[in-house]
């Protein structure tokens, strides 16, 4: 009977408990009082499978609060729950981002704080840190919202034509009627012919763009996909360590094998085929590789990949039959001299029919990134190229269950993919807006590596594209010897000594994955210019003082 | 696809059906299958100039309340578009009260843009709003705004739980259990999940009402082969249509407690109850006022959304759900989980704020508000009527009463010799009648089988959403349709 085994599971929490509760009161316990402990859980267990029934769910039955005990064991709890769900983790929305709320209510309340603001330098959000939106997007959305503006003489024509073409192609020409679960058709066909224009004139077919909710949507649904197998032949997928945490995150939560690769910090974070090759050769002896996912531009790491890497890459995945999953959200953000974006798609198809027809590929781009900045519409889009048709059956099945993407978020993307045309009214300032903000942010990137290179123990590649500095930090051992007697992992330490003297709230490496032994953080470079200065030299002073104080 | 000299051997693709993720390939979600898919191409042979017997596609197999013509609640989109381009606060055209909701909403975004990335868990001073609403319409049963979690549609949210919630392997696997008929993201999600999906079926002869006896029976079959761990219900039912009583939400409550269930109460059509002598109640009130001996014990989670009700907003995927008496280590990990989303859309959570918040008496706005409300609701309130009168006249269609919700769930009866041809072809009976339909109609239905149903019964799913005059025309066309078809197959 399951109830006999019910029972069972639950004596076997109840000791737990107790075990646990003991060492709350006593701390650890020596062998003889482990003895002890056993030998009464024994006599429990012994009495509790001969006490009749009616006994024993006074014992631990459901009601126990009549006779004055408070608690029936929850339906879900730590023990029950999926276990895949507690082995996620996301660093950048972490334990540091939780105490750098509380400290911001702390300030709030008036509590004395040897800072003034907490600076959120954790994550990729432009607009939290003052970045302005593109006017021409919030206007055409702002008529896709309220169309009774059409009628209103300020604004610009090309803002109201594509707000009236957005709505000709939402049901009863509101954004608030579903759309297909694919995306709106019209939007799939603009984003084809923006990559079109982006990948030289190689061919786009609509039909495969799914539009997303935001990029990490996209990027879980195909991982989804791919998971399957159990122990040998379940899915490995191949990451980059440092990874953003998506990948870590989504891998745990499917049950799928993460397979790491590194990334040459001492060549600029770059990618070396043979550190893949030894990646896959290891992983082959416990799952089955199948996919292998780039992010180009890198988060956390910053670096642009050549043409060159990028086909070493494409020719690996052909070679081991690996589906290539490449996350370009940084499309735009390339700021280093000489770097420049290619996409997987472009180089794919110009290495050939052997590999253009063979090579699945699913690129994922969003409104998130780049000089849009728009992350709280949560639009974005994937391509697949060679999926199979019967696979491509299934994916669009998935994505219905879902109904649709956010439409707001889908007709953002549109005007993002088909922006301001030189002879139209909005041209000049949607251009030098775009402008200002890829030049500040290449600015930013430039000076954030000039001022972490100066202090002695940060040591920072440059920053070639993406939003985000991933620095090595040198630690003292004194410093490393107390984060352990903490259980705390050395570079959480640090950010949170950081967090809680200076108010600036970076990301651990750790939660990103580095080489053992080494330690990082990740910061972005979006806080206006003046504030990045400060926060730059805050960074530098608190290092100083950090060692100084740890050696 | 060799290479050029021929000797390599075929390479097959990475991703096949066969390699794929198996429980993906059970997904199944008819509210947007195979009858959905040829409406579409139907459409597109229409736009080309193919000659049918019809004009247009009508499509009512989704609650899609804009599509079909309902239009927007205008203080709800002016307050979006002031949210989107705050440089209309300075315009004069926009009534006060609009403009006072954009600007709090916009306080309390990251650097004032609706663009910015929220918390996970969704922005503060919409969740605050969402707990006093919740506590108003639920006649002052507190509520805290720690435990409202904004999502993306209510999908997303039931989604999210039921992850939490699958464990275990085999005898221990969870199990869940929901109505047949069924709204189909609960299946597709149970299979997605690799969960095991318990069926309770409604009563049909008792206007789809929920029996405690008929829990117990499915519960007790399902212990055979899985561990029991949650109870769903849609209250007002899709695609059913009733609204439960009091007394029978007090039994699920009492039963879920008995059962050691965790409770999930979907109710998105909140708002949508026509019928005379019905109410809806929610099941955190209900719960609360059973006593503590119920409300400080059993796990809820229930769930809204901005797309039904008169609001009709389903593009701005907004919702929330509230869980109650949540384990709080599991509720760490709940926020750990939806964090790695970054977060719901900000325009979806800007909406849901103004559907809890919305215009008081006193504000500008507040006349056009009721006025917009009271006329959707009353408008779906006839339609529901009209809808069941006109089915009902039909022979070989019977039809419950629409009390709530957005659809009709009429039982057809089919001749033998369709069921016959239907599974020559391989088809369910009722996908073969709805697929025959909607080629000679053009009208687009989704058949029972997608949703479940009792064994060798037939249903339609249709809402009541077309326009009036739409409406009656389509119901007259059904009504020939069907009368045709037996005749055909009789």
């Amino acid at each position: 009977m399951s109830c006999s085994h019910n029972k069972k599971m639950d004596l076997k929490k109840k000791k737990k408990k107790l075990y646990w509760a003991h060492i709350w009161m006593h701390g650890t316990p020596s062998i003889c009082q482990l003895r002890l402990i056993l030998y009464i859980l024994h006599v429990c267990s012994v009495i509790s499978r001969f006490t009749p029934e009616i006994l024993r769910k006074g014992i631990h039955g459901d009601t126990m609060t009549e006779n004055g005990c408070e608690y029936r064991e929850r339906v879900l709890t730590m023990d029950t729950m999926n276990p895949n769900v507690k082995r996620v983790e996301y660093a950048v929305r972490g334990p540091i981002v939780q105490r750098a709320v509380q400290i911001e209510r702390e300030l709030k309340m008036g509590i004395k704080k040897p800072f003034t603001e907490v600076i959120r330098a954790n994550i990729g959000d432009c607009h939290a840190m003052g970045q302005k939106p593109i006017t021409f997007f919030r206007q055409v959305l702002a008529l896709c919202s309220y169309p009774d503006l059409l009628e209103d003489g300020k604004f610009p024509e090309d803002a109201k034509s594509r707000a009236r073409r957005i709505l000709q192609a939402c049901g009863g020409g509101s954004l608030g009627a579903y759309s297909t679960s694919q995306g709106i058709e019209m939007i799939r066909q603009d984003i084809a012919r923006y990559i079109e224009r982006r990948d030289g004139g190689i061919t786009c077919d609509p039909d495969n763009i799914y539009l997303s909710t935001g990029a990490s949507d996209a990027i879980v649904t195909m991982l989804k996909l791919l998971v399957s197998g159990e122990g040998m032949s379940r899915t490995g997928v191949m990451i980059s360590i440092p990874q953003y945490p998506l990948y870590s995150a989504t891998l745990a939560e499917l049950g799928a094998v993460q397979i790491s690769y590194y990334l040459d910090e001492d060549n600029c974070w770059s990618l070396d085929i043979s550190e893949l090759r030894r990646a896959l050769q290891e992983a082959k002896k416990h799952c089955s590789p199948r996919a292998l996912c780039i992010i180009n531009p890198g988060n956390p790491t910053g670096q642009v990949q050549s043409r060159q890497c990028i086909e070493g890459v494409i020719r690996f995945a052909a070679a081991e039959k690996l589906f290539l999953m490449a996350d370009e959200v940084y499309q735009d953000n390339v700021y280093a001299d000489g770097c420049k974006f290619h996409s997987f798609k472009k180089v794919l198809f110009e290495m050939g029919l052997e590999y253009s027809e063979k090579v699945e590929l699913a690129s994922f781009h969003s409104t998130s990134k780049c000089y849009m900045g728009e992350c709280g519409f949560r639009g974005g889009y994937m391509e697949v190229v060679n999926l199979d048709p019967e696979v491509k059956v299934q994916l669009t099945k998935l994505v219905s269950v879902r109904l649709c993407p956010p439409v707001p978020g889908q007709a953002l993307l549109d005007v993002v993919v088909n922006p301001p045309q030189p002879d139209e009214p909005s041209y000049d300032t949607f251009i030098k807006e775009r402008t200002d903000t890829l030049a500040t942010l290449a600015e930013k990137a430039n000076m954030t590596q000039e001022i972490l290179n100066q202090v002695p123990g940060i040591k920072c590649n440059p920053v070639q594209g993406a939003m985000y500095t991933f620095p090595r930090i040198h630690l003292p051992p004194k410093a490393i010897l107390e984060a352990k007697e903490k259980e705390q992992t050395p570079d959480m330490f640090y950010c949170m000594k950081l967090l809680e003297e200076t108010g600036i709230c970076l990301v651990p490496g750790s939660g990103f994955g580095q080489r053992d032994g080494t330690y990082h953080f990740r910061m972005t470079i979006l806080p206006p210019k003046e504030k990045l200065k400060i926060v730059l030299a805050k960074i530098k002073e608190f290092h100083q003082h950090f060692m100084a104080q740890y050696s | 696809m060799m290479s050029e000299n021929g000797a390599l051997p075929l390479r097959g693709k990475v991703l096949t059906v066969d390699t794929m993720n198996a429980n993906v390939k059970k997904v199944d979600y008819a509210v947007r299958g195979p009858i959905v898919q040829r409406a579409v191409q139907i459409e597109k042979e229409l736009k080309e100039g193919v000659k049918k017997p019809f004009e247009e596609v009508i499509k009512a197999n989704i609650g899609d309340a804009h599509a079909m013509g309902q239009r927007p609640i205008t203080f709800f989109r002016q307050v979006m578009a002031l949210c989107t381009y705050p440089q209309l606060l300075d315009d004069n055209k926009f009534p006060e009260d609009a403009k006072n909701r954009a600007r709090r909403i916009l306080q309390s975004c990251g650097g004032n843009s609706i663009g910015a990335y929220t918390t996970s868990q969704g922005i503060d001073c919409v969740r605050h709003d969402v707990a006093n609403y919740i506590q108003r319409r639920d006649g002052g049963i507190p509520s805290d705004p720690d435990n409202i979690y904004l999502t993306t549609g209510a999908s997303d949210g039931i989604v999210t739980i039921l992850k939490l919630l699958t464990a275990g392997e085999g005898r221990t696997r969870t199990g869940v259990m929901i109505s047949i008929p069924q709204y189909p993201l609960y299946s597709a999600s149970i299979a997605e999940l690799g969960a095991v999906q318990i069926n309770y079926y409604l009563n049909e002869e008792k206007c789809w009402s929920l029996d405690i006896s008929e829990l117990q029976r499915s519960l007790q079959a399902a212990r055979e082969h899985c561990d029991p761990r949650v109870l769903c219900i849609i209250n007002p039912g899709n695609p059913t249509g009733q609204v439960q009583s009091r007394q029978c939400i007090e039994d699920v409550i009492r039963f879920a407690v008995k059962e050691n269930l965790f409770l999930m109460a979907d109710e998105v059509y909140q708002d949508n109850v026509y019928a005379e002598g019905c109410e809806f109640h929610s099941f955190k009130k209900v719960l609360f006022e059973m006593g503590p001996e119920y409300s400080s014990k059993v796990e809820l989670a229930s769930f809204h959304s901005t797309s039904k009700c008169y609001m009709g907003e389903c593009g701005f995927r907004g919702g929330y759900m509230e869980v109650i008496n949540m384990d709080p280590e599991v509720k760490a990990q709940l926020t750990k989980l939806v964090s790695v989303r970054l977060c719901p859309p900000a325009p979806g959570q800007a909406l849901m704020d103004l559907v809890v918040n919305s215009p008081q008496p006193g504000e500008p706005s507040y006349q056009t508000f009721i006025k917009e409300r009271t006329d959707v609701l009353s408008a779906l309130a006839e339609k529901a009527k009209l809808t069941e009168e006109i089915l009902n006249t039909v022979p070989g269609i019977s039809c419950n009463p629409v009390q709530g919700a957005m659809y009709s769930f009429p039982r057809i009866t089919l001749p033998e010799r369709a069921i016959n041809e239907a599974k020559a072809k391989g088809q369910a009976p009722d996908m073969f009648y709805c697929m025959k339909l909607l080629e000679e109609t053009g009208i687009c239905l989704v058949p029972g089988s997608g949703f479940g149903q009792r064994e060798g019964t037939y249903h339609f799913r249709m809402t009541i959403l077309p326009p009036t005059d739409k409406l009656k025309i389509m119901l007259n066309k059904l009504k020939e349709f069907h009368q045709k078809f037996t005749q055909q197959y009789s």
